[in-house]
C-alpha cells in the first residue's frame, strides 16, 4: 500500500495533474447522474424486466453485433484495399471512403428512407420500368427494418474503423508486410496473417466507438422503427417522468458498455503491437492495373458511393428545390459561423488534452494514476447525448450556485448565469462526450510506436515532456491528424447536447436541422444538413493529406534517437 | 500567438456573458419547433415592442431551468404536449399565471384549475386514410376492430402524441379496457410503429397501409401548399376523418404555456401569453400553423375547415395528463412498439 502510495508520488508530475482534472470534469457528470439515480427506488426495474428488456436486449444485441460486423469487415477490407494496392483511382477512393463521416447518421437514414420510399424517386421509377402502375402492386421490402438499420448505421459509420486500420496499415506494418512478401507469401495470407492481427487494437477500437455511436442514437433508430434500450431510457424520462429511473437505465447501460471494453482489453492481453525501427516509411502497395484495377476500385468505391454520394445527391437536389421555393434563411450565415467556433474550440481542446493524457501514460508505463485518468476521461462517449447533457446542467448550475452564493456572502451582487447556457458549457461537453475519438486514435498511434524510442530518448537526457514534444509529437502526425477530423466533423454534427446546452439565440446548423426534423419538415432542413456535410468535408479533404505520410519524413524519423 | 489567445477568450468571454436587460425582453424556453413559434414571436413584438429571445429545446426543459435556478433567464416555458407542461408544473419550475384576460379566454377545461399553465392552441388527432378505403366515419375504438388487421400504420406508441391518446382512452373506458384496446391495434399494425406523422401518409400512399394516425395540422401544412407541391400531392392523396370516442368527441392535444418560478421578466411573460390566447394571437395559431383556436368561435383556415366541425373530447387536459405515465407503461406492456 504505501509502495502504491510511493510511485503515485513519485509519478506525479505535470501530466497527472493534467490527467485528473480531465478525468474530474468528465467524471462530474456522470456522477451527478448517480446522484439522480440514488434518489429513485428500483421500481423502474420490475417494469423494464417483465415488458422491456428482454425484446429491447435483443434488439439492441443484435443491432450492436450486426453494425460492429458491418464496420470491422467494410472498413478493414476496404483500408487494405488502399493501403497495400495502388490501381487507377486509389487516391481518389482514400479520401472518397472516409465521406460517410459528414453525415449525422439520422441525415443518412432520412436520405435513404426518402429515397427507397414506396413512393420515392427509385421505386417509382422501378414502377413505371416494370409497367406497374400502383405501389401496392410492386414495392421492394421496407428498409425500416433491423438489416436495414444495420445497413444505414454500418455505412454511417465504418469510416471510424478505416480511419483507424489505415494509420496502421499505410506506415506502421512496412517492415513486416515486406518481410512477409520476401518470404513468398501471397496477398491474402499477408493481409490475414500479419496485417489484420497487427491491426487488432485498431480495429477494436474504431469497432468500439461505431457500436457506442450506435446504442446512443435515438434520431436515426426513430426512423428505423428500432427500440434500442436508450429508447427505454427516454420514455421512463419523458413520458413517465421519472428521471432517477431513466438515470438508473443510462448507468446499467454504461457498466455494460465499459465490461465489454474491459473484456477486449483483457482478450488482447498484454502482447505489444509495437514495431521496431523505421516506424514511419510508407509500404510500397502493389501495382495492379487493368480490368483488375478497374474491378478493385469499384469496390472500394461501394461504401463511399452508398454511404455519401447518393444520399449527398439526394440532399443536393432537396434543398435546391426548397431553395427554389423559400430562398435562403437569412440566420443561416450566423448558424455556420457558430458551428465552426464551437466546433473548432472543442477540437483543439480535446486534441491538445488527448495527447497530453495518452502521452502522459505512455510516459509513466507503470503508473495507474495516469492509466486510470485516461480511462476516466473518456467515459462520455459510452453514455447517451442527452443523459450525458442533463448530468452536466446539473453540474453547470451547481457551479454557478456556488459561486453566486459565495458572491453575495462576499457583499457582492448576485452573479448570474456564467457556465450555465453558454459557449463554454458547449465546448467542455463537447470534449467531454468526445474525448474518447482523440484519445483513442492517439494511442492506437502511440502503441505503434516502439518504448524503445522513449528509452532511448529518455536516457540521452529528455525530460517526459521532451520526448512526447521531440519524439511522438512528429511521429504522431497523421494519429493526430485523423483524431482532429474525427472531433471536428463528430462536433458539428453533435445534436442533444448541443440543443440542451446552449445558450439563448444560439443556433447551429444541427439544431435548425433538428428544428425542421422534429416537426417532419425534414426538407426545409436539407440546406443545413448539406452545410453540415459539406463543412464536414473541408477538413476530410486537407487532413488525409496531412495524415499521409511523407517520404521526406523519412529522414526524420531516422535522425530521431531510435 | 498571443493574438489568437485574445481572440479565443474574446469568444469564450462572448458566449459566457448573458444577455443584459436593456430594452424590454421576454426569454423564452420552448419545445415548440423554432418555425412555428417564430412568427407568433414576430407579431408579437410588432404589436408591442418587447423582444423575444427564444431557446428551442426539445427534452430536459424542465432539467435546464431546475440547473438553472434562481438565476435562469427563462420567463415563459411553452411545450407542444400537455403531459409535458403539467410534468413542469410537478417539477417546481413554474409559478402561477394570475391572468384574469386567460381566465376570460379559455375554456376551463383547457387550463389547470389552480391558474398554473394553460392551453395556447390545440391540434386533433385524425385518421388518415387510403381514398378507397377511407371509412365515412370512425371512432377509436374501431382502430382495434380485427378488421383492420394488417392495415394501419401510427408513429412510436411512446410518442408524447400517441400516450396522450392512450392516456384519453384510460380516461373513458379505466385501464383494462384501454390495454386490451391497445393490444387491439397493436394486431391489427401494417407494420411497427416508427417515424413520424408525415410518414403515416406517405406510407398509405405507397400502398404499405390503409388507415393511419397523424395530428390535424400535419394534414393543413401539406394541403395548403405551404410545404411545396410534393408535400400537396401527400395530403390530397389521403382522405382525413374527424374520429371521435364513443360516446365522446374528438381527441386533441394542446401547445400551452407556464411563466417560469424565477421568470426576471414576469410581466413582459403574462403579456406574451394574454397575446397568444387574444383573437390576434389565434389568428396566428391558425393561419400559420393550421391548428385548432382554444378560444370558442375563433377561425380555423379553409384547409382545416374542409375537414369538418370538430367537436372536443369532454376529458379534461388535466385529466389525460394525469393517466400518461400509465399510458405509457400500457405500450410497453402490450409491446406496440415491437
Amino acid at each position: 500500500m504505501r509502495r502504491l502510495l510511493g510511485s503515485a508520488i513519485a509519478a506525479f508530475d505535470g501530466f497527472a495533474l493534467a490527467g485528473l482534472a480531465v478525468a474530474a470534469v468528465a467524471l462530474a457528470p456522470i456522477v451527478a447522474l448517480a446522484l439522480i439515480a440514488a434518489h429513485g427506488g428500483g421500481e423502474v426495474w420490475r417494469h423494464l424486466f417483465t415488458s422491456v428488456v428482454p425484446a429491447a436486449t435483443l434488439e439492441t444485441g443484435l443491432l450492436a453485433l450486426g453494425v460492429g460486423g458491418f464496420v470491422v469487415a467494410v472498413g478493414t477490407a476496404s483500408a487494405w484495399l488502399v493501403a497495400a494496392h495502388d490501381f487507377p483511382g486509389r487516391r481518389l477512393l482514400e479520401v472518397a471512403l472516409l465521406l460517410p463521416l459528414a453525415f449525422p447518421v439520422y441525415v443518412l437514414a432520412y436520405s435513404w428512407l426518402d429515397l427507397l420510399h414506396p413512393i420515392g424517386p427509385l421505386q417509382t421509377a422501378l414502377r413505371s420500368l416494370l409497367g406497374y402502375a400502383r405501389p401496392a402492386d410492386f414495392r421492394l421490402p421496407d428498409p425500416r427494418s433491423l438489416p436495414g438499420a444495420v445497413l444505414i448505421f454500418g455505412l454511417a459509420l465504418y469510416p471510424y474503423v478505416y480511419v483507424a486500420v489505415r494509420t496502421v496499415f499505410l506506415a506502421q506494418m512496412t517492415t513486416l508486410t515486406e518481410a512477409a512478401r520476401m518470404l513468398g507469401a501471397n496477398g491474402a495470407s499477408v493481409f490475414f496473417r500479419v496485417a489484420l492481427p497487427l491491426a487488432r487494437p485498431a480495429i477494436a477500437a474504431g469497432a468500439a466507438l461505431a457500436i457506442m455511436e450506435t446504442l446512443n442514437d435515438v434520431g436515426a433508430a426513430e426512423f428505423l422503427s428500432i427500440n434500442t434500450l436508450t429508447a427505454a431510457v427516454y420514455s421512463t424520462w419523458v413520458n413517465r417522468g421519472d428521471l432517477p429511473g431513466a438515470a438508473q437505465i443510462a448507468l446499467a447501460m454504461l457498466a455494460f458498455v465499459l465490461s465489454l471494453l474491459v473484456v477486449e482489453k483483457w482478450a488482447r492481453g498484454d502482447r505489444s503491437y509495437a514495431v521496431i525501427g523505421r516506424a514511419s516509411r510508407p509500404l510500397a502497395p502493389r501495382r495492379i492495373d487493368g480490368l483488375a484495377g478497374l474491378g478493385l476500385f469499384a469496390l472500394g468505391a461501394l461504401p463511399a458511393l452508398l454511404g455519401f454520394v447518393v444520399p449527398a445527391a439526394h440532399l443536393v437536389r432537396q434543398a435546391s428545390t426548397r431553395l427554389a421555393f423559400a430562398g435562403m434563411p437569412q440566420e443561416i450565415l450566423v448558424e455556420i459561423g457558430n458551428t465552426l467556433v464551437a466546433a473548432a474550440l472543442a477540437t483543439v481542446v480535446a486534441v491538445g488534452l488527448g495527447l497530453v493524457l495518452v502521452g502522459g501514460r505512455r510516459l509513466h508505463p507503470g503508473s495507474r494514476l495516469h492509466r486510470g485518468a485516461l480511462r476516466v476521461a473518456t467515459l462520455g462517449y459510452a453514455v447517451p447525448g442527452t443523459v450525458l447533457a442533463i448530468g452536466l446542467l446539473v453540474v453547470f448550475g451547481g457551479l454557478d450556485g456556488v459561486i453566486r452564493e459565495a458572491v453575495v456572502a462576499l457583499g457582492g451582487r448576485p452573479t448570474g448565469l456564467l457556465f450555465s447556457a453558454s459557449l463554454t458549457a458547449l465546448v467542455v461537453a463537447y470534449v467531454v462526450r468526445f474525448f474518447r475519438l482523440s484519445a483513442s486514435k492517439i494511442e492506437t498511434g502511440l502503441e505503434r510506436l516502439s518504448p524503445s524510442l522513449d528509452q532511448s530518448a529518455r536516457t540521452l537526457g529528455r525530460t517526459p515532456f521532451g520526448v512526447l514534444r521531440e519524439i511522438h509529437l512528429p511521429l504522431l502526425r497523421p494519429a493526430l491528424a485523423g483524431a482532429a477530423l474525427l472531433l471536428f466533423v463528430d462536433c458539428m454534427k453533435e445534436l442533444p447536447a448541443t440543443l440542451l446546452l446552449r445558450p439563448l439565440g444560439f443556433e447551429t446548423l444541427a439544431t435548425h436541422l433538428y428544428g425542421e426534423a422534429a416537426r417532419g419538415t425534414y426538407e426545409n432542413g436539407a440546406l443545413a444538413a448539406l452545410l453540415i456535410v459539406a463543412f464536414g468535408l473541408l477538413p476530410i479533404v486537407v487532413l488525409t493529406r496531412l495524415g499521409r505520410p511523407a517520404p521526406s519524413r523519412e529522414a526524420t524519423a531516422e535522425g530521431a534517437p531510435a | 500567438m498571443t493574438r489568437s489567445r485574445i481572440l479565443l477568450s474574446t469568444l469564450v468571454f462572448a458566449g459566457l456573458a448573458g444577455a443584459p436587460a436593456v430594452a424590454e425582453e421576454v426569454n423564452v424556453y420552448t419545445t415548440r419547433e423554432p418555425g412555428l413559434f417564430a412568427p407568433l414571436a414576430a407579431a408579437f413584438t410588432a404589436e408591442t415592442g418587447i423582444k423575444v429571445n427564444t431557446v428551442f429545446v426539445k427534452d430536459g426543459l424542465a432539467e435546464r431551468v431546475a440547473a438553472e435556478g434562481a438565476a435562469s433567464p427563462a420567463d415563459l416555458l411553452m411545450t407542444v404536449d400537455v403531459g409535458n407542461l403539467v410534468d413542469l408544473v410537478d417539477k417546481g419550475v413554474t409559478r402561477p399565471l394570475k391572468s384574469k384576460a386567460v381566465e376570460a379566454a379559455v375554456p376551463a377545461n383547457l387550463r389547470a384549475a389552480d391558474g398554473s399553465w394553460t392551453a395556447l392552441s390545440l391540434r386533433a388527432r385524425l385518421v388518415w386514410a387510403d381514398k378507397a378505403a377511407a371509412p365515412a366515419a370512425i371512432t377509436y375504438e374501431d382502430l382495434a376492430d380485427p378488421k383492420w388487421k394488417g392495415k394501419i400504420c401510427i408513429r412510436s406508441g411512446q410518442h408524447p402524441y400517441n400516450t396522450a391518446l392512450i392516456a384519453a382512452m384510460i380516461a373513458h373506458d379505466g385501464e383494462a379496457k384501454a390495454k386490451a384496446w391497445l393490444a387491439g391495434v397493436k394486431a391489427n399494425l401494417a407494420k411497427k410503429p416508427g417515424g413520424g406523422d408525415r410518414d403515416v401518409a406517405r406510407d398509405i400512399l405507397g400502398g404499405l397501409c390503409e388507415i393511419g394516425v397523424g395530428n390535424s395540422y400535419y394534414v393543413g401544412l401539406m394541403r395548403s401548399g405551404a410545404g411545396g407541391p410534393e408535400q400537396k400531392t401527400w395530403g390530397d392523396g389521403v382522405a382525413v376523418v374527424l374520429p371521435t370516442f364513443v360516446g365522446g368527441g374528438t381527441h386533441v392535444n394542446a401547445t400551452g404555456a407556464a411563466i417560469a418560478k424565477n421568470a426576471p421578466n414576469e410581466a413582459a411573460a403574462r403579456r406574451l401569453i394574454e397575446y397568444l390566447v387574444s383573437p390576434a394571437g389565434q389568428k396566428v395559431y391558425a393561419e400559420q400553423n393550421f391548428e385548432y383556436p382554444i378560444t370558442a368561435g375563433a377561425a380555423v383556415t379553409e384547409t382545416i375547415a374542409a375537414l369538418g366541425p370538430l367537436k372536443v373530447d369532454g376529458v379534461p387536459l388535466a385529466e389525460i395528463a394525469r393517466h400518461r405515465k400509465a399510458a405509457s407503461l400500457l405500450v410497453d406492456e402490450v409491446g406496440f412498439d415491437r
